[in-house]
């Protein structure tokens, strides 16, 4: 017959016997490199984006414009059919003021950055991006923004081809 | 499709830190769900293992490197990795290997050490984004969290004092868990409110812990449940699972479409159709405050935006209406994130066997559901269980 169990197995470490060494231990250090072929969908994108431009791929069966933009839709799962430019302002879809870089290290400038839809994809198609020119009091979410391209030369066809999406001034397309 | 049963649980303490090697733990663990099934490993017929990224043990094929640890040396053995989902997909897995008629008894273990990873496990969670669409922008996990939480508070205008409720409900509960990591019986809310902002609207006493843990499962077929006259079966009445477009900028973060789709095939098997009223109690992933607000949405226990309301009207408190995180979930137990399993899966168990100590729901209980979620927001797993 069984029986609950009374004891709780474990034996807690402080990050001091880690780090100092007060308990045995191996160390290793990996050194990984990757190179990645862009693709197809991909490669005109990151291209476009060199060229200051944003560009989708219509999926002709759903009537949509899919951005970022894919070979196949992943709904009706059969190729997209032709390349469709698009705007490079959106609307802030959700945001987030970050103190914390990559590594969880405590940052005292704070990061803004959330999810921008990119108006003439389909509704809610977007990617993830820096907001800049805001304040914490004025960002929010449904905030109309543009893109603030770096300068021709200094782009290497990389999404940070974007400094970062900006608020959009009034009158401007 | 035959009938399945959970007959023992075990599980190690969670700690930010164990001395104890993976393997190591999940011997622990598995020989306490052995006990605790009155079994030995010889009875078994399948192992079934769940862990999440390799890199935080810096070891691939870690399924394989502490398998001898979950009683898999000459058995039927795998390892399953659904992201956060693994906590309860691995009981799905280990469901489906008995259900099928493959085995009669199987052991589901699942490990987590978190601390191997230096400086800090935020260093492996990078490599989770889109090499070419995401990494650029240097990411750190909590934005993605910061980011649904934004857009969840902001659809249904929900404020941060709602949310910091669930926080302090789970480490109060989580004070009569012997495992705990985070327990504090007298956290408030403006300690929530008042903590550390790490990325807007996420602070500090949002979020469970990194922890290290191990957790493990005897599930059974009714032969073996009768032939071994096990007295406190719990059965796994309904599974569901289900993954949301790896395109996360292009979905509303605001509800959980893929959990809700999972369960509804948990629910449909076990023959639920009204889960507020027929569920008595859940255990929903809660890595987050407001993500178990979102999953309680998501699992249909409450409609979109009013899973803060319960909240605050005190529905799912330990002796609620609908309690939800009795354990204390991962805010107060802490977050190995496959290990949860001890918390989420094992918390049904040990509540549904009447065996939950200081944390067992003082009402009558028959019927419980409890959810895992991971991968970039896309990965739902739901498991009912129940007596
Ligand atoms: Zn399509």
């Amino acid at each position: 017959m069984g029986q609950t169990p009374q004891k709780w197995p474990g034996i807690e470490l402080s990050n001091d016997d880690l780090l100092n060494k007060k308990v045995t231990q191996t160390r290793y250090h990996p050194r990984a490199k990757f190179s990645w072929s862009a693709g197809e969908a991909m490669s005109r994108f990151l291209n476009e984006l060199k060229e200051g431009r944003l560009i989708g791929r219509e999926c002709k069966h759903c009537n949509k414009i899919l951005f970022p933009p894919r070979m196949f839709c992943e709904q009706c799962f059969k190729p997209t059919s032709k390349w469709v430019y698009i705007k490079d302002t959106g609307t802030i879809q959700t945001y987030s003021i970050s103190y914390l870089d990559k590594d969880a290290k405590r940052i005292t400038n704070p990061i803004y950055v959330g999810v921008v839809s990119i108006d003439g994809a389909s509704e809610k198609m977007g990617i993830m991006h820096y907001f800049g020119e805001v304040t914490k009091d004025t960002i929010h979410i449904g905030m109309k923004v543009k893109a603030k391209w770096k300068p021709p030369l200094e782009r290497t066809g990389s999404i940070l081809d974007i400094e970062y999406f900006r608020p959009l001034k009034e009158g401007e397309q | 499709m035959r009938k399945v049963a959970v007959i023992g649980a075990g599980m190690t303490l969670f700690r930010r830190r164990l001395m104890e090697t993976p393997k190591e733990l999940c011997f622990e663990a598995t020989r306490m769900a052995l006990d605790s099934a009155g079994i030995e490993l010889k009875d078994v017929d399948a192992v079934i293992s769940g862990s999440a990224p390799d890199g935080f043990d810096g070891v691939h094929m870690k399924g394989e490197y502490y398998s001898d640890g979950c009683g898999a040396y000459g058995k039927p053995y795998m390892r399953v990795f659904v992201g956060g989902g693994t906590g309860v997909f691995s009981a799905i897995s280990g469901w489906y290997h008995i259900a099928s008629g493959l085995a009669d008894i199987a052991l589901v273990v699942n490990e987590e050490k978190m601390s191997s990873c230096q400086p800090h496990p935020q260093s492996v969670f990078a490599h989770i984004w889109d090499p070419i669409l995401d990494r650029p922008l240097k990411p750190n996990l909590i934005w993605i969290f910061a980011m649904e939480m934004n857009r969840y508070m902001t659809v249904h205008k929900i404020k941060k004092e709602d949310i910091a409720l669930v926080a302090v409900k789970n480490k109060r509960n989580a004070v009569d868990h012997p495992c705990a990591q985070l327990a504090d019986p007298n956290i408030t809310v403006d300690d929530v409110l008042n903590s550390e902002v790490l990325a807007w609207p996420v602070q500090r006493l949002d979020i469970s812990p990194p922890s290290d843990g191990a957790a493990a499962l005897v599930m059974a077929s009714e032969d073996a449940v009768k032939r071994l006259h096990v007295e406190t079966p719990v059965w796994m009445k309904g599974v569901g699972w289900c993954i949301d477009s790896t395109m996360w900028t292009d979905r509303d973060l605001y509800f959980p479409e893929y959990v809700a789709r999972a369960a509804k095939m948990a629910y449909k098997m076990a023959k639920i159709d009204n889960p507020r009223k027929q569920i008595d109690f859940a255990e929903p992933y809660d890595p987050f405050d407001y993500k178990e607000l979102h999953h309680m949405e998501g699992l249909l226990l409450a409609k979109k935006g009013e899973a803060p309301i319960m909240t605050r009207e005190g529905v799912t408190q330990r002796d609620g209406d609908l309690p939800t995180c009795p354990s204390g979930g991962l805010l107060g137990v802490g977050n190995p994130i496959a290990a949860t399993m001890g918390v989420k899966i094992g918390e049904l168990y040990w509540q549904l066997s009447g065996q939950a100590g200081k944390r067992q729901i003082p009402h009558e209980i028959k019927t419980g559901v409890t959810n895992a979620w991971g991968d970039l927001m896309q990965y739902g797993a739901v498991a009912v269980m129940g007596v």
